[in-house]
């Protein structure tokens, strides 16, 4: 677990020629970018140049428009999305965490078959337990509120986080675990001073994971909150679109916007996702 | 030495999240406990006034006159309509709060599983928007809505609605909701110059229809366009060949309850609708109705079939009416007005159902009316409204809504309940897609079972 | 850390487990797990249950109507041409989504191994699609692989690009291409669908796996670099071939992550929907159509609940099919290892 630098060689490809690689490689990332492309070219675009013919010509001029119009129909939902993601993705890590430190180092009789059953919750669709939600939520009278929605994230989250923390800590040898219960620490003490401070990667990954998942969900989002004023930028989205046309370039302005918190994330984290990645996230 | 500086990173960066997080969830709570405040992070500064649900699931604060309005209406003109009708209602009801609940997307998908969740959730708007006519009779048979019929004669709609509408939204002997618009589903749309150069003339009937399609293909314009992205364009488009096919009498009966929908005027329906679509644009399934529409507007497509808010589109394309567009009755149609509209009921158990009363009555007035439907880009379903404030095809479909016969729209909600118009629908799509005629009278057969 | 794990795993357990005592620090773990376990038996299993229960009732109008109705709610759905689509849609779909997404993740691991300049950049504009949400995407794939009146050269979208670039003879259909391959399909007698490969359903997979072939890069990436050089050199030494070292050193070293994979892409594809619904909506027809699109619209839009908890069924035990076998498998491992 110590400090871990990349030392290997790359073996496959090594004996290619490296124009060839460079080729290949660019040839992928423009094939990447071409999306956001015309998402950005559209946005820029007053809505009378937007058409499918002219798709992939540059604007004739600049115009903020669509962004201001986007706007000022969704500013309120991104406060509402932060609100709603920030928690949900905290709670998550630690439920998660937590899981997976029970789950891999104080394993019981019939623990696999727990983390089984956990697990296959993953592959519910979403469509189908609206009703039984919302009626749940309800009861514990949350429905229709921020924390409902949070609640309910929180809740499908489990089994991937616990997943990925499961695995991750099947990475930390047992015997450092019975070290320190040897020297006395309990459940508490050994998750404080030997589990967590290796956690790091895992909740970078769990971490960036739950953040795009809860940002970019729809369903529940449009479900749960119904009050205009609480919805979170996902169902704003949609609302830009009213029900007759769609202002393209508002809506991929919209889209822009919505996608910045994730993107940023990504790029500026990026590496830390990789990094918790190798160092056993989401392994085997 | 780097994982001591990830470790530092990812630590410091946790710390903020928790830290925002204790914020947030102050304020997300704060609503919860003290429904009466609202506290001010939560206040959006652009759409009206408006405070929490849960608010409206508790008792609401004495004093505190509340409205929940839900419709689809989230963007271009028709909001700006439903926001001049709040106008309205604010003036003549001050101290009331609108809420304005609208969801878009997904077909119409999703505003109805918002307020199908609603309903089972027990917590109704106060009023919603639904199509006038066999749309809402899944909520009038659940219980969730009040008759209007005493409250139309209250307020004299009776008298200034033509009396077929009327029997077309007749449920059960009672009328259900307030109609604010009308909306013309069999309009041919075609670009004008194209016609013009070509010496064409808008077709009248169908076999007028062909011959105009042959002309325009031979000039290597498409004849018609056609959508299908939005999942309602291909029935849309039916619902015109049925009308003129059946004629609006025959049409009118085949949603009577127990109608086969196997005769052999469907099957000619259908054999007319295939030789339509073998004039089409081939990508309509990856098109909605407005790039149809578009495609006219660019001169590669010389008609479209499509309801009157097509021209609502072309003039936000900054397009000239009866110069750059031009408009008829859907080939075999004319003298039929195929009608849709939007209309607003009173839940049962609404919360304040005084003042979805209110809204009701400023929704069927004249002055609600005609605030309404200039911007909407719809005519009124009262008959005096003043027609100056209209625009020159508005002013049109009003005369032919006065003048002609009605028929009620099937993808529309006016003519069938919602189980036949998902399984027509979807039967016309597919159609679309494989022209298969057999397969499509099936399914048309299967769906006219759901006309109970 | 890697490197220990192998090692851990491979080390001989006693073979006879102590048995299992209750002590205060289990009964904290005990404690501590059990509000995850409630939530999702409550979440999770408490909704099966309901929708178990519902599929089997009346239920077809906006409130409840819990009249037992036998399996009639599943002869009708299994009837229908549109849920024999939609079960052949999903097949298709995450077959080719869950391949193709491992395998150019694979390749992209790989180019970015190779020590170029710019990496960073690279990795980055390979892992950004994952950051969107799909109905970002669906918007901008649809505008992408809408072809126009390609026919008569005046095409759009990824038609536009070929025309312009010369390569004219890629024009295609796309989203709008409703054949079935191959042949147009096989179509028994007691099918109410065509059996085959529905075409439009490949733009559909290409913008899932732009999506996601970034997290598989990543997984790849971080599974190579964790494979230690001395292996590779010790292959080598023995005189292996290229070939031979990836056949036998770095394919085998990669299982775990590619199983890994696969359930996480699985359960991203099992329940594919807003990119479906935005890029396509289902069509042309219901070529691209899946059941959550069938579920959602026969639950909300024609009321016919006790159907659409009748799919939400078949649909869980058809994933359960696949991946309860992965699952024990799993287990199985994680016990013996």
């Amino acid at each position: 677990m110590a400090t871990r630098t990349i030392t290997t060689q790359p073996y496959i490809l090594r004996h290619w020629p490296r124009l060839i690689i460079y080729i290949i490689m660019i040839g992928f990332a423009l094939i990447y970018l071409i999306p956001v492309y015309l998402l950005i070219i559209t946005s820029l675009k007053s809505f009378d140049q937007v058409s499918l013919s002219r798709m992939w010509e540059l604007p004739t001029g600049l115009s903020f428009q669509s962004f201001e119009r986007a706007w000022e129909v969704m500013h309120q939902s991104f406060v509402n999305s932060l609100l709603l993601v920030i928690p949900a993705t905290v709670i998550s890590c630690l439920l998660g965490s937590m899981n997976g430190y029970i789950l891999s180092k104080w394993k019981f009789p019939y623990a696999d078959v727990v983390f089984t059953l956990i697990l296959f919750g993953m592959f519910i669709p979403y469509q189908s337990v609206l009703l039984p939600l919302v009626e749940t939520l309800r009861q514990i009278k949350l429905y229709g509120s921020i924390p409902g929605l949070i609640l309910t994230h929180v809740v499908y989250g489990i089994p991937i986080t616990t997943l990925i923390f499961r695995n991750y800590y099947a990475g930390i040898p047992t015997e450092l675990v019975e070290a320190s219960g040897i020297d006395g620490a309990g459940f508490f003490g050994v998750y404080r001073h030997v589990i967590f401070p290796l956690s790091v990667p895992g909740f970078v990954v769990v971490a960036i994971w739950q953040f795009t998942s809860i940002w970019n969900e729809f369903l529940f989002g449009l479900i749960i909150t119904n009050a205009p004023e609480l919805r979170p930028v996902t169902v704003a989205l949609q609302n830009l679109s009213g029900s007759q046309y769609t202002q393209w370039n508002v809506q991929m302005a919209g889209a822009l916007m919505v996608a910045l918190p994730t993107l940023l994330i990504y790029i500026l984290l990026g590496r830390y996702f990789l990094r918790g990645m190798m160092a056993g996230a989401l392994k085997g | 030495m780097r994982y001591t500086k990830m470790l530092l990173t990812a630590v410091s960066l946790l710390m903020i999240l928790a830290f925002v997080a204790a914020c947030g969830g102050g304020q997300t709570a704060a609503p919860a406990a003290q429904p009466a405040q609202k506290p001010a992070a939560v206040q959006p500064t652009t759409a009206p006034a408006v405070q929490p649900t849960q608010a409206a699931a508790q008792k609401p604060a004495a004093g505190a006159k509340k409205l929940e309005i839900f419709s689809w209406w989230t963007n271009g003109g028709e909001a700006t309509g439903l926001e001049k009708m709040y106008g309205i209602y604010k003036q003549k009801n001050a101290g009331v709060e609108i809420v304005n609940a609208t969801v878009a997307g997904g077909a119409g998908t999703n505003a109805k599983t918002v307020l199908k969740t609603r309903l089972q959730g027990g917590q109704p708007p106060d009023s919603w928007q639904v199509h006038a006519g066999k749309e809402l009779t899944s909520y009038v048979d659940a219980g969730q809505m009040q008759p209007l019929t005493a409250f139309f004669k209250e307020q004299g709609y009776d008298k200034v609605m033509p009396k077929l509408l009327l029997d077309q939204i007749t449920y059960k002997n009672e009328i259900w909701s307030v109609p604010v618009n009308i909306h013309r589903s069999n309009v041919l749309w075609y670009n004008k110059k194209v016609f013009a150069a070509n010496n064409l003339q808008p077709p009248k009937t169908l076999d007028d229809f062909f011959k105009v399609a042959d002309a325009l293909k031979a000039k290597g314009v498409t004849p018609l366009a056609v959508g299908g992205k939005d999942k309602f364009e291909n029935g849309h488009l039916f619902e015109s060949v049925l009308l003129a096919t059946y004629g609006p009498d025959d049409y009118a009966k085949l949603f009577a309850p127990g109608t086969k929908w196997d005769d052999a005027k469907l099957t000619q329906a259908i054999d007319t609708m295939k030789k339509m679509l073998g004039y089409a644009n081939s990508d309509r399934s990856a098109l909605g109705w407005a790039d149809a529409a578009q495609l006219v507007l660019d001169g590669k497509a010389g008609m479209t079939i499509m309801g009157d808010w097509a021209h609502g589109y072309f003039l936000s394309k900054n397009a000239k009416p009866d110069v750059d567009y031009g408009w008829a009755a859907a080939p075999g149609t004319d003298g039929v007005f195929l009608w849709l509209s939007d209309s607003f009921g009173l839940a049962k158990g609404a919360p304040n159902p005084d003042q979805a009363k209110a809204w009701l009555m400023v929704c069927g007035s004249k002055e609600g009316q005609d605030a309404f439907n200039p911007a909407k880009g719809s005519i009124p379903a009262r008959t005096d409204a003043d027609k100056s404030l209209y625009d020159v095809y508005l002013k049109y479909s009003i005369d032919s809504f006065g003048a002609n016969k009605l028929a009620p729209s099937i993808v529309h909600g006016a003519a069938a309940p919602e189980p036949y118009m998902v399984a027509y629908g979807n039967a016309l799509e597919v159609f679309s897609s494989d022209l298969d005629t057999k397969t499509v009278k099936q399914a048309l057969t299967d769906a006219g079972k759901e006309i109970k | 850390m890697e490197a220990t794990r192998p090692v851990s795993r491979s080390t001989p357990r006693p073979t006879s487990r102590p048995a299992y005592r209750l002590t205060r620090d289990r009964v904290t773990a005990l404690l501590m797990l059990a509000p995850s376990v409630v939530a999702i038996g409550v979440f999770v299993y408490g909704f099966i249950a309901w929708t178990g229960f519902v599929s089997l009732t009346q239920w077809s109008g906006i409130l409840a109507n819990l009249r037992f109705n036998g399996l009639e709610n599943y002869v009708s759905i299994f009837n229908t041409g549109r849920f024999q689509t939609d079960i052949r849609n999903t097949v298709v779909f995450t077959t080719l989504f869950v391949v193709l997404t491992l395998l150019l993740g694979f390749v992209l691991a790989v180019l970015v191994d190779q020590r170029v300049r710019g990496e960073t950049i690279f990795r980055s504009i390979y892992l950004f699609p994952m950051s969107l949400s799909f109905i970002v995407t669906g918007v901008a794939m649809a505008w992408v692989f809408t072809p126009g009146n390609w026919q008569n050269g005046d095409p759009t979208g990824i038609n536009l690009l070929f025309k312009q670039m010369g390569l004219g003879w890629f024009q295609s259909g796309w989203i709008t291409d409703a054949s079935i391959w191959p042949g147009g399909g096989w179509f028994p007698d007691w099918s109410r669908t065509r059996i085959g490969l529905p075409l439009a359903m490949l733009p559909v997979v290409a913008a899932a796996t732009w999506q996601m072939s970034g997290f598989t890069m990543a997984m790849y990436l971080a599974g190579l670099r964790a494979i230690p050089d001395e292996m590779r050199e010790a292959a080598r030494v023995d005189g292996a071939t290229e070939w031979q070292v990836i056949r036998y050193i770095i394919l085998p070293q990669l299982t775990p992550v590619t199983l890994s994979a696969i359930i996480v892409l699985g359960h991203v594809s099992l329940k594919i929907f807003d990119l479906i619904m935005t890029m396509t909506g289902g069509g042309p027809g219901n070529a691209t159509d899946v059941p959550g699109i069938y579920m959602y619209e026969i639950t909300f839009k024609a009321n016919k609940v006790a159907e659409g908890a009748a799919v939400a069924m078949v649909m869980l035990v058809l994933v359960a099919l696949v991946i309860v076998p992965y699952l024990i498998s799993n287990m199985r491992n994680a016990q013996e290892g």
